[in-house]
């Protein structure tokens, strides 16, 4: 029962993300590579603000929120004004940069070696300790997420979100402000991003940069584009879809360094097969790339 | 009072001039129609009118206010819709939903508004039922809730006059709006044009089809090469063989 509920978490968590990617790719139409530096910046300031500077759980959070935000202006302002060819690149650029940060700034982040004993949050004056708490932490995350997405993605903000990424030329001659629609949008997906980042913190009680490498990046990209761009309950649907595979693979007694790389053979092949048979994924809306 | 002048405009593509000093000065409310072979200049005209190309020298100003160097989206909410060439609509949204996106300063586009709903659901309402409107006059009665992209071609024509419509910009700027269409369709866009000059707007359009220049254009002007060659009403203008045969493709 632990297993499950310990795997149900990471489903939550990964849900959040690809909920919170979606943003970016199915509902706005742009291509973002830098979402685990922004899960990434989640977990490390929750972790250091409490670890570090013994500051309450929540204060880390915030400040996570806060910094993903800003800094995801940082790498949208310049690269948006360009042509959308660019944000991709620039938010992969971005990527790179934020992991060798994790890696290197030992004197910040302990390196390789990562960051020990962050403390589990209380709520109410309840410490959360089981993994049956995390659920509910983490199922939390996945209903505001799916909220804030549906939210900006309906009514008039979803509309001009939709003719972003169907016309961007249509929303600038219809008046809209494309500019700074993106880079709200992208903004607002990595402060989500970062928020499942500190959930992942607070749960494993220790995070290292090999959870927020490029490859992980590419997973999300592939939950949404496997689950449906557009449409929350489809990404949910390939989050779950992924990281529950590994589990199953595991399950039939093959080796640990086979199942790992048959893991990747099979996210390739599902990606090369959803692009062939279903690009709009299972339950999306619209097809990747429009 | 000239709503929209251009002055001494040039734009230059890897070396070609597709604008050589054009300057123009359009009334303040009437038909337009812009015409000329391929490679006239014409939607660079356009273009660069409504912001979409930078001119490499000259300036454009509607009414009192210069409006060269401004973004796209600026120079709309100025008081200058457009359409494309290629229909450009978001085809997974209805026809309403189209419509709907056109309407300028929509409190639902901020984010604080689009997380909390405030100010939201009235103006949806009020929207909609201006929408419906739109959609009744462009002639889409009964195809509001279908999907822009399941619309024939003609269809799609009149949507996105509507979407301009929405906009309540002053200066519509149409780019070939009866290219393609069924010669049925092309006599109820015709009554479209007609009922705006009604309503006291600037509308210009380019056009190849000469029959719809000559029934609802009160101007017409003449480009080639990235001049304008001659400006006048279209009595005068397409009594000219010269022009019927050198400018008209």
């Amino acid at each position: 029962m632990d297993y499950i509920v310990h795997v149900a978490v990471l489903a939550s968590i990964f849900a959040t993300l690809a909920i919170s990617l979606d943003l970016v790719i199915g509902r706005t139409g742009l291509l973002s590579v830098a979402h685990a530096a922004f899960y990434g910046l989640g977990a490390y300031s929750t972790a250091l603000f409490s670890v570090r500077l013994g500051l309450p759980i929540y204060a880390g959070v915030l400040a996570g929120l806060l910094l993903a935000a800003l800094v995801s202006l940082v790498v949208s302002l310049p690269s948006l004004r360009l042509r959308d060819d660019y944000f991709a690149i620039a938010t992969f650029g971005f990527q790179l940069i934020i992991y060798n940060t994790f890696n290197n700034w030992t004197s910040l982040t302990n390196g390789a070696l990562g960051v020990f004993g962050i403390p589990q949050p209380t709520v109410f004056g309840r410490v959360f300790s089981s993994r049956l708490d995390f659920l509910g932490v983490s199922l939390a995350t996945v209903a505001l997420a799916y909220w804030i997405v549906q939210r900006l993605s309906s009514g008039p903000h979803g509309r001009v979100l939709s003719a972003i990424r169907e016309s961007e030329l249509l929303a600038l001659a219809l008046g809209k402000n494309t500019l700074r629609f993106k880079l709200v949008v992208f903004a607002v997906s990595a402060a989500l991003a970062s928020v499942a980042g500190a959930t992942y913190a607070v749960y494993t009680s220790y995070i290292d940069p090999s959870s927020f490498t490029v490859m992980e990046s590419i997973l999300v990209i592939s939950m949404v584009i496997i689950g449906g761009p557009g449409s929350s309950r489809g990404v949910i649907l390939g989050a779950v879809t992924l990281v529950v595979l590994p589990e199953i693979l595991r399950t039939i007694g093959l080796p640990s360094a086979v199942s790992a790389n048959l893991r990747q053979i099979i996210y390739g092949s599902l990606l090369v097969g959803m692009m062939m048979f279903r690009p709009r994924g299972l339950l999306g809306r619209y097809s990747f790339g429009r | 009072m000239s709503a929209l002048r251009c002055e001494n405009l040039v734009k230059v593509f890897g070396g070609v001039e597709a604008l050589s000093g054009v300057t123009l000065s359009f009334p303040a409310s009437g038909i337009v129609a812009i015409i000329g072979p391929n490679g006239a200049g014409k939607t660079t005209l356009l273009n660069v009118v409504t912001g979409f190309a930078r001119p490499d020298a000259g300036s454009c100003w509607l009414g009192q206010s210069a409006i060269t160097g401004l973004p796209p989206y600026a120079i709309a909410r100025a008081g200058i819709a457009r359409t494309f060439q290629d229909l450009r609509l978001v085809g997974a949204l209805t026809a309403l939903e189209n419509i709907l996106l056109a309407f300028p300063r929509q409190a639902g586009e901020r984010l604080f508004n689009a997380l909390t709903g405030l100010g939201i659901w009235r103006a949806e309402r009020e929207n909609l039922a201006r929408a419906s409107k739109i959609i009744e006059q462009v002639g889409l009665g009964g195809l509001g809730e279908t999907a822009a992209g399941e619309l024939s071609y003609g269809q799609q024509k009149l949507l996105t006059i509507g979407g301009c419509l929405a906009t309540d910009a002053r200066v519509l700027f149409f780019d070939e709006p009866v290219a393609g269409v069924h010669p049925e369709m092309i006599s109820q866009i015709v009554d479209i044009l007609d009922k705006l000059r009604d309503s006291g707007r600037l509308v210009i359009f380019i056009e190849h089809d000469i029959d719809t220049v000559r029934r609802v254009a009160d101007w017409v002007v003449v480009m080639d090469h990235g001049r304008v060659v001659t400006v006048g009403p279209p009595t005068e203008i397409l009594a000219q063989p010269e022009i019927m045969e050198l400018y008209v493709v």
